[in-house]
């Protein structure tokens, strides 16, 4: 680690990393119009971000540091390789939101090493926790870094670029047998925060667990987030953006676009082709090109998102 | 090597007992949580058994039974035992993983 900002050492490096294929999320959200559109991961979306107005902001999920198994080996690796790959953007974005699983078992060294890593790209990160980010024993960590100004387990909204952000927390309180939950006082404050809106508001909602049902047999949904997609249906443009199963996903109902995003850490298989929702083995060379950018749905001058299940695999 | 024969050997012994399913005995048991499953998920014990439970997934789990039980956060190879000492049906899940459920009844 140490060194490889100097001299010779930093240029090979650098260069190794240009070389190698872009791990993780890094999926670059663009406004133009007041319609968020997915430009797809960094790399490709590098050239239309140049010539697109308007404000962009990006999504970074499942960072999992501390995470160490063959799934991956070195989750820290791959999120210094994604916030490399982040700096190297040639039109910065706006900010970055976090959708959780920042660490891999909350504990303070982890988050320690995310925020030395995800600081470097020196641009504000909005978090909302993923249920390994509440692991610690007082459950107080993540609270302490990232849950200044929120509510609750750590719910907040704020306004960019004429844009409505919601981060909602729906890891807490699980109830046996079901899937995330939001919980009726998280859900009263939405439906609050929401009143007085203007229509015409665009909306992003962002939450670690899915907050449509993806696959409920491994968890892959949120009881009640039918509740909160009911709250905004009004709405003209809703975007939900999530983590959590480690592979993109989306679909769009009507006004709404759901999109989840690949993980920074390790991929997950794709719903029921596994025993379990567990980190994903695949050969060496091939995690990077699982989580990186050949993977991903890339719609250029759509003013929305196509209506498009992302394939699990390619 | 020795613990993982041990280990196995200990499955094989708990699962043996277990086959005739009403013939609980108070042994200690295991439960390993292997792809996000408890097994075994449902069983039945004396008063006075330990049950241990043990994660071997790669991705850390919890053992709660509301008003219960509660393990700390299990990571890959963590243990976590209970020693029921009360009849009664004890449904457990994973505060994690809430689809992963799990039942002991103790006679």
């Amino acid at each position: 680690m140490s060194g490889h900002d100097h001299g010779e050492d930093g240029v090979s490096r650098r260069k190794v990393l240009e070389c190698m294929t872009w791990a993780g999320t890094g999926m670059l959200w663009t406004i133009t119009g007041g319609v968020p559109r997915s430009l797809g991961i960094i790399d490709s979306a590098q050239a239309a971000t140049a010539a697109a107005p308007g404000m962009t902001f990006l999504q970074i999920s499942d960072s999992h540091v501390g995470f160490d198994k063959p799934a991956n080996p070195n989750a820290l690796g791959t999120l210094e390789e994604a916030v490399a790959k982040i700096n190297a953007m040639p039109t910065k974005p706006s900010f970055m939101i976090h959708t959780g699983d920042i660490t891999h078992l909350s504990k303070a060294a982890e988050f320690d090493n995310a925020e030395r890593i995800i600081s470097q790209s020196k641009l504000d990160v909005h978090y909302v926790p993923g249920e390994h980010d509440f692991l610690d024993e007082d459950v107080k960590f993540y609270r302490e870094r990232y849950g200044r100004g929120t509510k609750g387990a750590g719910w907040y909204s704020f306004d960019a670029g004429g844009v409505h952000f919601i981060g909602l927390v729906n890891v807490v309180d699980l109830k046996a047998g079901g899937l995330g939950n939001l919980g009726a006082e998280q859900l009263a404050w939405l439906e609050d925060d929401l009143r007085g809106k203007s229509k015409s508001t665009p909306i992003v909602l962002f939450a670690h667990i899915p907050l449509w049902t993806v696959y409920p047999e491994w968890g892959w949904g949120t009881e009640d987030g039918g509740r909160a997609l009911e709250y905004v249906k009004g709405f003209g443009s809703v975007t939900v953006l999530n983590g959590h199963i480690h592979q993109v996903m989306q679909k769009v109902e009507g006004n709404v676009t759901f999109h989840t995003a690949r993980s920074t850490a390790f991929p997950q298989p794709a719903p029921g082709t596994a025993p379990s929702p567990g980190p994903m083995k695949v050969e060496d060379a091939r995690l990077r090109a699982m989580l990186g950018v050949a993977s991903v749905n890339f719609k250029q001058n759509e003013q929305r998102l196509a209506i498009i299940d992302t394939p699990l695999q390619r | 090597m020795k613990t993982l024969n041990r280990r196995d050997f200990g499955v094989a012994v708990a699962a043996a007992i277990l086959l005739p399913a009403t013939a609980a005995r108070a042994d200690d048991m295991e439960v390993h949580i292997d792809n996000f499953v408890f097994q075994p998920a449902e069983f039945t014990v004396k008063v006075g058994t330990t049950v241990t439970w043990t994660n071997r997934d790669d991705i850390p789990h919890t053992v709660v039974s509301a008003g219960k039980f509660r393990s700390k956060t299990l990571d890959t190879d963590d243990k976590f035992s209970f020693t029921f000492t009360n009849a009664g049906d004890y449904k457990y899940f994973c505060s994690l993983h809430p689809h992963m459920t799990g039942m002991i009844k103790v006679e």
